[in-house]
Parts: C-alpha cells; sequence; structure tokens
C-alpha cells in the first residue's frame, strides 16, 4: 500500500465513534478482545471487527499473548499523517523564505505592498 | 475511566530567512497570498487568494477561483513582529471543519544581522482524526507529485 492511500484509510478507520473509543482504550496501554469490550456498549464481536479495521489501517498492531491476542497502538500509525504534514510544510516554508527574502520592488523593510 | 490522547509528534520546523523580523512577520501574514502553495486547496475550485486577518479573533481563511470562501482556521494570538498563533481547523480531508482544532505556532526571532530565525510548530496533531468529516479518504497520491513540482518552482533562483 502506498503511505497516501495508507494515510487515507488510517482517517476512515477513525471516522466511526465507536472504533475510536476502541483506539483510545488501546492508548492506556495494550489490551485482549474480552477487556476492551468491557464498558463498550457494543458486543465482542462488534469490536474485534473494530479491531481488524484499525489493524488493516496499520492503527494498530497484534501478538499472541498465550491462548489470547494482545492489541496495541501502531505507533506508526498516525505517524503517516503527520508525515504528510510535515512534508507540506517544508515546501510552504520554502516559498515562504523565498518570498521574504526576495527583494522588495520599492522596498522598505516593513514590506508594503509592492503592487504585482 | 481515564482516556489518554494519542500523540503523535508536532512538526517543528526552523529556518533562518535572510529579511528583518518585521518583513518577515509582514510576509508571513499580510503577504500569505504571495507564498502559500496554490496548487491544492480546500476548495471545489483552484485557490485564488489567502488571507490572514490582521487581529486576534481575526479568520484565516482561503478564496477559490469561484469566489468562495473557505475557512481554515482562525487568529489565536497576534504579536506582531514576534509571534503568530494559528488555529489549522483543517481535517484529513483538507477539508474546513470547525470540530477540528489544531494550532499552528509561528515565532520570528532578530537575529541581530538583518536575518531572522523562523521557529515554526504544528501542534494537535492528534485531533485530526476527530471531527466528523475528518476521516474519509484523504489527499491523493498525486498531493506528493505537486509539492515536489511545487518545491522546484520556489527554490528557483
Amino acid at each position: 500500500m502506498t503511505n497516501a492511500l495508507r494515510k487515507d484509510v488510517a482517517f476512515a478507520a477513525l471516522a466511526d465513534p465507536t472504533r475510536r473509543q476502541v483506539f483510545e482504550r488501546l492508548a492506556d496501554g495494550p489490551r485482549a478482545v474480552g477487556e476492551l469490550a468491557e464498558g463498550l456498549p457494543v458486543s465482542r464481536p462488534a469490536v474485534s471487527q473494530h479491531l481488524k479495521v484499525l489493524k488493516e489501517a496499520g492503527l494498530v498492531i497484534d501478538r499472541p499473548e498465550g491462548a489470547r491476542r494482545v492489541y496495541q497502538i501502531d505507533p506508526q500509525g498516525l505517524g503517516q499523517i503527520r508525515a504528510w504534514l510535515d512534508r507540506f510544510w517544508d515546501a510552504a516554508l520554502a516559498a515562504f523564505a523565498a518570498e521574504a527574502e526576495r527583494p522588495d520592488d520599492d522596498a522598505d523593510e516593513t514590506g508594503e505592498d509592492a503592487p504585482r | 475511566m481515564t482516556t489518554r490522547t494519542i500523540q503523535p509528534a508536532t512538526v517543528k520546523k526552523t529556518l533562518v530567512v535572510k529579511a528583518s523580523q518585521a518583513k518577515c512577520f509582514k510576509v508571513f501574514t499580510d503577504g500569505i497570498d504571495r507564498w502559500w502553495p496554490k496548487t491544492h486547496t480546500v476548495g471545489e475550485t483552484p485557490l485564488k487568494r489567502a488571507v490572514i486577518e490582521p487581529r486576534e479573533g481575526g479568520r484565516w481563511y482561503g478564496v477559490s477561483e469561484a469566489g468562495v470562501e473557505d475557512p481554515w482556521g482562525d487568529v489565536l494570538a497576534w504579536q506582531p513582529p514576534a509571534r503568530l498563533v494559528l488555529a489549522w481547523r483543517i481535517n484529513g480531508r483538507f477539508k474546513p471543519d470547525a470540530a477540528v482544532h489544531t494550532e499552528v505556532e509561528v515565532v520570528f526571532v532578530d537575529l541581530g544581522d538583518g536575518t531572522t530565525r523562523v521557529e515554526f510548530e504544528h501542534r494537535g496533531l492528534e485531533n485530526l482524526g476527530e471531527g466528523g468529516d475528518a476521516a474519509r479518504a484523504a489527499m491523493d497520491g498525486g498531493w506528493s507529485l505537486i509539492l515536489g513540482q511545487f518545491q522546484t518552482a520556489a527554490e528557483e533562483p
């Protein structure tokens, strides 16, 4: 999956409020499905389904622990979104610097609007 | 139950610009239209103009070729020529979304030799996953291509 597509999927995965709740619970630490389902207004299979979507979106990872499967946040997931913004600002600030350094036409230091 | 927020690292950038502090602040705000990438926009039609209203509480918005205003956020702190804080209320699909609250802070430090250090940060990125509309498919893969072209153009002498 390309990075851009993966990011799209991550956003989509977090759109659902219940799924976001599941995700936020994992912020407290790794959990098994049963623990995650406690206190949530959805069934355990529903939680499993949400975890599957989160996993496919690259937001959580899982590992077997004895007979059960433990889920945790993949720190790289939200990182995809951040990486995009990081690149965007690099480009925007480079353009800003070029503009600030451009000699003014009839120039004064405060950069009063020159005709353009 | 306590909920802990997931915190993607703040985006931070530092650059030294060969221009005075006053000019840097002015170009960043009043002159935003002269440098903000127009290659992509939150509106339905291409971006024509970008605006930061020069006061605390002022609006930060884009105007499309069709004349439609798209709210991007607002001015949280206006301290010329040293500091600017903007709310960035644009979700992951690059659509305006008042429910999204992330912050862009720009500090301009006068280095005393006619140059200015610009300390930039975009924080609160964990909030990008929120907001009703925030989450569906975001930017397409074309973005990186567009940005690449933009950067090439921006870096031309």
